[in-house]
């Protein structure tokens, strides 16, 4: 019966998306107030109708109702409630409801805090989020039904696949569909502005805080999903270039433009259709990784749905989307104005270059994600495009964009002087260069790349430093610094707190590939083996029984200048329910780094109380890594709490004068 | 021309692209044993282990290898099509019987002695041919998984032709269909042996 409902509701959210994407569009575009008054009250239905279809769907994975056959594909009696709650969005049918309860709750947020936009303009994003819906739903109604029965039922699960029965996918998942959603907000102000011609400072304003909400959901998502990536998978790596990926990172590259670009177009009317293109291209982006994922074209690990079908109804539904939104760009897009003008050298023209090389960046990981396609598709051969590629590439793209970190918020609005911004920041330079020179040293080899990359990370952090002195000191006025510091706009801390997250994750990422030590070794009990300093004791395997599979449990001793720190845990782990053993590495993580270690196979197979091969890592920063990205979503979070969007909530003041305001200060 | 129209150019190309994508198979990966010689082996036959088979017996003819299991769910799913094929007599069917006991994870094989994991493997194979019915020429029996290893077999169940100078002509991943048969194999088979 449970399932019906949600079956049902799914139904009534299909016909609610619709209404809700057609009658306000046009209500807006004639001018009808009760049509577009109806935008508001169908969001809230339609997020109503979705989360009763997600409870149901969660309901009967509590339940263990296998007659649903979904249920009876990814969950099983013996997995532990977390994971038959995660077990939800274990699969494809899951993952889509999961992106469909994300858009709505988005939609929701946008009916809600939306009070201070005009009444067409909120029709018209809440339209355009409904249409977007209403093709999400069809596609799950007509290919991807989670709810479709299985009769009879089975007696038992197929259970969750082993590799995703892990705190990290309780989490990542939501986390990575909040970010990928949310550009569909930034992407509805974008049409909704193309449509009414209202592409203005304003249309930034509202826009911004939306972006860098997905922006910071997508950040943590990506984070978290590589940090699952480096303890589960157990091959000691953070990011593997991976098509799945790239799907998500591509998306964050342009949002991070966008970003970017929407400062610049709030606070001087530039750049508004490459604005709008971005908003349109990080939307797209998030669509093409769900194609990509989805449909199966690429082959990846994560490709756990395959299906022809499916394929070219995500395919019909992107082109439908995007090919629509950019033939209304390429109509409107000419009439819109060009905005401020600025020299050369300027703040703006800085953004700007930071823009170029983000896109570039993104072009370049597609063209690297999508060639094996293209071979393929021309017969010219199967191929694969591997991390040599992706780094060669992406490197050399990012070494300038992070010196313009430092550079850009010294430079004017307008119009800047090289001379202002050499005076300002020679020391920082300096500095930066010592500890770039010296701080290899720390670790026995001097390397040129490790010394690179620790001069911009510490030139990214001194220069922010700088800044945010020469700003207090300029509008101090007799008051403390402490106190003009916390009376700083959060836009302008948040800008650098998240500059500052860059920072930790350039040395992060630095660090650990220039002095990470792996050892792969055969182990007695009672073995000693060495790597980065520590050293690691054997005792020996014993058996474990979880809930839902045996584990072998090696049992290591740390030992750091010959002392034991603590003991680690690796496991090998057998599920019950599926063919692939499954391995848990222990690490042991540190501010320094990490050390890590996981059991391969036993030498002898029949006698798993004897030698093993044994995996040792040691990773030095490797936690900078994400705790740089935590930095970076901080600093949106911080940036989000702006008073300006808050005034404007509360006020409802029209958009010039607090803009004005703010290009002053800012 | 309105330079806001290229995006929409790139994206058309793009979305032409994937259309050609959906119906390419990245798991179809071309074997590099194809147009090689079969990689020689000689081991015990189901039916009679202490007699044994190996390759150049067939060197003249053409024929199938077709790399099987009981364990394997996939087996199960082609098993109907390959006795269809057998009853047509159109080409001879060797079925590699692969890592029968240690390739299924609901058994420790490790706890298991060679001779009992052997006997195992023939009471086992026996049985699923017994109750699927017995497409195969005949089968023989590669309970360690060396031969898969020459064969490159990475997923169960696989197919290869062969032709009569003893070279693989074609090696096909999955189970195969109906579909497979007709507009693959046979035409393939037909062609090799005039």
């Amino acid at each position: 019966m449970i399932p019906e409902i949600g079956n049902l509701a799914l139904i009534l959210a299909f016909c609610v998306a619709l209404a809700q994407g057609f009658l306000p569009l046009a209500g807006a575009h004639r001018g009808r107030a009760a049509w577009t008054a109806f935008a508001r009250p169908a969001s809230r239905a339609l997020a109503l109708l979705v989360g009763v279809a997600f409870a149901c769907l969660t309901s009967a994975f509590v339940d263990n109702d296998f007659s649903v056959l979904y249920v009876a594909q990814h969950s099983n009696t013996l997995l532990p409630l977390p994971y038959r709650i995660a077990a939800v969005w274990g699969g494809h049918e899951g993952s889509l409801l999961l992106w469909m309860l994300m858009l709505v709750v988005w939609t929701l947020a946008v009916a809600q805090f939306s009070r201070q936009l005009p009444e067409p303009m909120v029709a018209r994003v809440l339209g355009v989020l409904g249409l977007v819906s209403a093709g999400f739903l069809l596609f799950i109604l007509l290919t991807s039904n989670p709810f479709d029965r299985l009769l009879p039922a089975a007696e038992q699960g197929r259970d969750l696949n082993p590799l995703l029965q892990d705190p990290g996918l309780i989490l990542h998942p939501p986390m990575l569909y909040m970010g990928y959603v949310g550009f569909s907000v930034a992407f509805s102000f974008a049409i909704a502005a193309l449509l009414s011609g209202q592409l203005d400072a304003a249309w930034a304003r509202w826009s911004r805080p939306w972006t860098t909400a997905a922006w910071v959901f997508l950040t943590l998502g990506i984070a978290l999903g590589s940090w699952w990536a480096y303890y589960e998978l157990g091959w000691g790596g953070w990011w593997f270039w991976d098509p799945v990926e790239n799907a998500s990172f591509m998306p964050w590259l342009i949002g991070t433009a966008l970003v970017h670009s929407l400062a610049v177009t709030e606070k001087r009317g530039s750049f508004k259709n490459w604005t709008v293109l971005l908003a349109i291209s990080a939307f797209s982006l998030s669509l093409l990784g769900t194609f990509l994922v989805r449909s199966g074209v690429l082959t990846s690990v994560h490709a756990f749905a395959t299906d022809p079908r499916r394929g070219i109804f995500i395919l019909l539904f992107l082109g439908t989307v995007i090919g629509s939104s950019l033939v209304l760009f390429a109509w409107r897009a000419p009439k819109v104005g060009l905005g401020g003008r600025f020299a050369l050298l300027s703040r703006e023209s800085l953004l700007l270059t930071n823009n170029v090389l983000l896109v570039v960046a993104c072009s370049s990981v597609l063209l690297g994600t999508l060639y094996p396609l293209l071979i393929d598709a021309l017969g010219l051969g199967k191929l694969s495009v591997g991390p040599p590629y992706f780094d060669a590439v992406f490197v050399p793209l990012m070494l300038p964009a992070l010196f313009l970190i430092g550079v850009a918020p010294f430079a004017n609005w307008k119009h800047a002087r090289v001379d202002e911004i050499v005076r300002a920041l020679r020391w920082a330079f300096i500095v930066a260069a010592a500890v770039g020179a010296a701080a290899p040293l720390l670790y026995g080899r001097w390397k040129p790349m490790v010394a690179l990359g620790l001069l911009l990370a510490a030139w990214i952090v001194l220069s922010a430093l700088f800044s945010v002195v020469r700003r207090v000191g300029a509008t101090r006025g007799g008051r403390s610094f402490l106190a003009t510091l916390g009376q700083q706009p959060r836009s302008f801390v948040g800008m650098h707190v998240a500059h500052l997250g860059v920072a930790a994750f350039v040395a992060g990422v630095t660090v650990v590939s220039g002095y990470q030590a792996e050892k792969d070794v055969r182990m007695e009990v009672g073995d000693t083996v060495g790597v980065g300093g520590y050293s690691f004791r054997f005792n020996g395997v014993r058996e474990q029984q979880g809930p839902n599979y045996r584990a072998l449990v090696g049992d290591f001793e740390l030992i750091a200048e010959g002392r034991t720190v603590r003991k680690l845990f690796p496991e090998k782990r057998f599920y019950v329910s599926s063919a692939m053993p499954m391995t848990e590495a222990a690490i042991d993580s540190g501010p320094l780094g990490d050390v890590y270690v996981s059991l391969g196979e036993p030498i002898d197979k029949s006698r798993p109380d004897a030698a093993w091969a044994v995996r040792v890592y040691y990773k030095p920063l490797v936690d900078w890594i994400w705790g740089g990205c935590m930095i970076m979503a901080i600093g949106g979070i911080i940036a989000l709490s702006d008073r300006r969007y808050r005034v404007r909530l509360r006020s409802g003041s029209t958009a010039p004068s607090s803009a004005g305001a703010l290009a002053r200060h800012t | 021309m309105n330079r806001f129209l290229w995006p929409l150019i790139a994206f058309i190309a793009l979305v032409v692209l994937l259309a050609v994508g959906l119906g390419l198979n990245p798991r179809e990966v071309p074997s590099p044993l194809v147009g090689k010689p079969a990689p020689a082996f000689t081991l015990p036959r189901l039916d009679a282990p202490a007699k044994t088979f190996s390759p150049q017996e067939m060197l003249g003819r053409v024929w199938l290898l077709n790399v099987w299991a009981s364990w394997c769910v996939s087996c199960r799913h082609e098993h109907p099509v390959l006795v269809d094929l057998a009853r047509q007599h159109a080409v001879p069917l060797v079925g590699l019987n692969y890592k029968e006991v240690r390739g299924d994870a609901a058994i420790d094989a490790d706890k298991l002695s060679r001779d009992e994991e052997r006997q195992q493997v023939v009471e086992r194979a026996g049985a699923w041919l017994a109750r699927h019915g017995n497409p195969y020429t005949l089968s023989v029996l590669d309970i360690d998984g060396r031969v898969g290893i020459d064969y490159g077999v990475y997923g169960v169940p696989e197919t290869y032709v062969i032709d009569k100078a003893g070279i693989i002509r074609l090696k096909h991943i999955g189970p195969v269909t109906p579909e497979i048969v007709s507009g693959k194999l046979l035409p393939l088979i037909q062609e090799i042996s005039k």
